[in-house]
């Protein structure tokens, strides 16, 4: 039996001459699954993630595998994956200040997701809808439905986001960072909901993060990003309890911010990442 | 929402205000004398005097301008000293002329523009999106009466296809009428079309690198599919400004292209009227089209209210 989701060996170069923004990387995830990944700013995390879905911009080449439940779908046309999209697998972006449409409201935005898929006229769909928004932790669906994105905070609307990722009960819902943008109380229960739909669902879930705490919280497995490339993978506790890579211990020493001594100098990654990432 | 109109409509009132002040004292400012115009070279100090005194220009000029603004407010846009015809008759036929040319352009600019607009910008890493590109810059910098004196000789006198010059309205022979229209329109369009092309595709490159394009991507639509539904109306926005803009250089072209085609619009009126220093005339014309591009862009403004529920947020506060 093939994997849910199976990349292997997977390059993305942006521009013709530019170094790759990831390089060669593997992973694989099964049904229900919830792998970690992290890094740095700038190592790769959402490119990679981009690229599995197949909505990097055409100025990127990639190159390597992505296979879903054994089908490859690197290089489909966009309409055979937008097809995919939403219904098997999705995402929840990392921006949510600028990821919802502006000029619609909340309620019509998840209702097109249902209309799209399953064919549900904008009337049938709208007590799903309340339902999904309700779902996701927000207490006045109404209100939520018939507002536009400005009229929302910043949790709202990334819980918004959420529900049209996960009206559709996918089986894979990709999270770039999803509560980055938030504040430290709202980020908590955000996380809280996300998990309980993804365990409501049996989703699997690629969870992106540079944050280790929140991490361990979600995911059963972590890889670890450097500068496009995967220095070590494995389960939470072997990864952040028993770092085996310079780079992953200096991850988790720069994590560990609150056991600092006040005026000493923090530690930085690059202290630990004599190894230059050449793995 | 009606108070969003309201202060649209009062911004309308004052800039109209502004306008007419303006006009007028420009006008009044143009070197030369309607009594002396019309008496010619020969006529005495005094027999000019007097003509100035019956004409009423020598009343103070705040007067003379209560009594321009409150005519017209009243719907009589004056009368011709020269030909002692008023002006809203004057007017009429040059307003149709003129009236269908900045329709047909405008209409003809949008129907070109658009589709080419999306084109180049979703295609912009192409050769064909790049191709629209450049041909749109080449078409901006040619100038509207060298488009149509272009058009003139190889359509009309090479091939004499279509006429060269002249108008038959549109009552008489809508034939005729459509046939002499057509060159006009296609100069117009030329150049205004190539302009808008370009606002069409930078409105719609800054669209295509939103981040909720991408949203209404992972969710399942494709990529056309996502500018359709989620880019169009935010595209629409900002080329609604643009298209008020364009309405109001498409007047002066237009003015520019009667020239070209010898068409009895308003344009040709104006300039005629400048020459014979029929004042009242030129007032009252060039305040009509001021005030048909003023309301356009009032028009534009609204839509851009309806179309935006920021903006409507940001008024209602
Ligand atoms: N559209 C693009 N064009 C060119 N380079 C890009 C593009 N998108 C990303 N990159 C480059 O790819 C590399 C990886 O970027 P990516 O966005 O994946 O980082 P990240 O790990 O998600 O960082 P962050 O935690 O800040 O979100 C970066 O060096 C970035 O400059
Ligand atoms: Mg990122």
């Amino acid at each position: 039996m093939s994997a849910l989701l199976e990349v292997r060996d997977l390059s993305v170069r942006f521009g013709r001459h530019r170094t790759l923004a990831v390089d060669r990387v593997s992973l694989t995830l099964d049904e229900g699954d919830r792998l970690g990944l992290v890094g740095e700013s700038g190592s790769g995390k959402s490119v990679t993630a981009l690229a599995v879905l197949g909505l990097l911009p055409e100025t990127a080449t990639v190159t390597g595998s992505v296979r879903w439940q054994g089908r490859e779908i690197l290089g489909l046309p966009d309409r055979e994956l937008a097809k995919l999209r939403g219904q098997e697998f999705s995402m929840v972006f990392q921006e949510p200040m600028t990821a919802l449409d502006p000029l619609m409201k909340a309620g019509r935005q998840v209702a097109e997701v249902l209309g799209l898929h399953r064919g549900m006229a904008r009337g049938a769909s709208r007590p799903l809808v309340l339902e999904m928004l309700a779902a996701v932790g927000l207490a006045d669906p109404v209100r939520i439905a018939d507002s536009y994105p400005h009229q929302l905070s910043g949790g709202q609307r990334q819980r918004v986001l959420m529900a049209m990722a996960l009206v559709n009960r996918p089986d894979l819902v990709v999270c770039d960072e999803p509560t980055t943008a938030l504040d430290v109380t709202v980020q908590a229960r955000v996380l809280a909901t996300l998990d309980e739909r993804l365990d409501d669902a049996g989703a699997a879930c690629l969870f992106i993060s540079h944050d280790l705490a929140v991490v361990s919280q979600v995911c059963a497995r972590v890889a670890v990003l450097r500068h496009g490339r995967l220095v070590e993978q494995g389960t939470t506790a072997q990864v952040l309890g028993a770092p085996q890579r310079p780079y992953t211990r200096g991850l988790v020493a720069v994590a560990s911010l609150e056991h600092a001594e006040p005026g000493s100098r923090l530690p930085l990654v690059d202290d630990f990442a004599r190894d230059g990432g050449a793995s | 929402m009606p108070r969003v109109v309201l202060g649209r409509l009062l911004t309308l009132v004052l800039s109209l205000a502004g306008a007419s002040v303006l006009i007028f004292l420009v006008v009044q400012a143009l070197p030369g004398d309607l009594a002396q115009v019309m008496l010619g070279e020969r006529a005495t100090p005094a027999q000019i005097e007097a003509l100035r005194e019956r004409l009423g220009l020598n009343r103070p000029w705040v007067v003379r301008y209560l009594d321009w603004v409150g005519d017209m407010v009243r719907g009589d846009l004056g009368t011709s000293a020269l030909s002692g015809l008023r002006v809203t008759d004057l007017v009429a036929g040059p307003i149709r002329v003129t009236g269908w040319l900045v329709l047909w352009s405008t209409l003809g600019s949008i129907l070109v523009a658009l589709p080419l607009g999306m084109w180049s910008a979703l295609r912009r890493r192409h050769w064909d999106g790049f191709a629209v590109n450049a041909l749109s810059q080449f078409g901006m910098a040619v100038p509207a009466f060298l488009a149509g004196i272009l058009l003139v000789l190889v359509v009309a006198v090479r091939w004499g296809w279509l006429p060269a010059n002249g108008y038959v309205p549109l009552a008489r022979d809508p034939g005729e009428w459509a046939r002499h229209l057509v060159l006009p329109v296609v100069s117009l369009v030329l150049v205004q079309g190539a302009l808008l092309v370009r606002y069409v595709r930078s409105a719609f490159v800054e669209v295509l690198t939103e981040d909720h394009i991408t949203t209404a991507r992972s969710v399942g639509w494709t990529k056309l599919a996502a500018l359709w539904r989620h880019g169009m109306r935010q595209a629409g926005l900002s080329l609604v400004t643009v298209l008020g803009l364009q309405v109001a250089s498409l007047f002066v072209g237009a003015i520019v292209v009667e020239n070209v085609f010898v068409l009895p619009g308003l344009g040709s009126m104006v300039l005629r009227a400048v020459v014979q220093r029929d004042f009242i005339v030129v007032q009252s014309v060039v305040m009509l089209l001021v005030v048909a591009v003023l309301v356009v862009n009032t028009v534009v403004d609204l839509l851009q209210a309806v179309l935006d529920p920021r903006i409507r947020a940001k008024e209602q506060r």
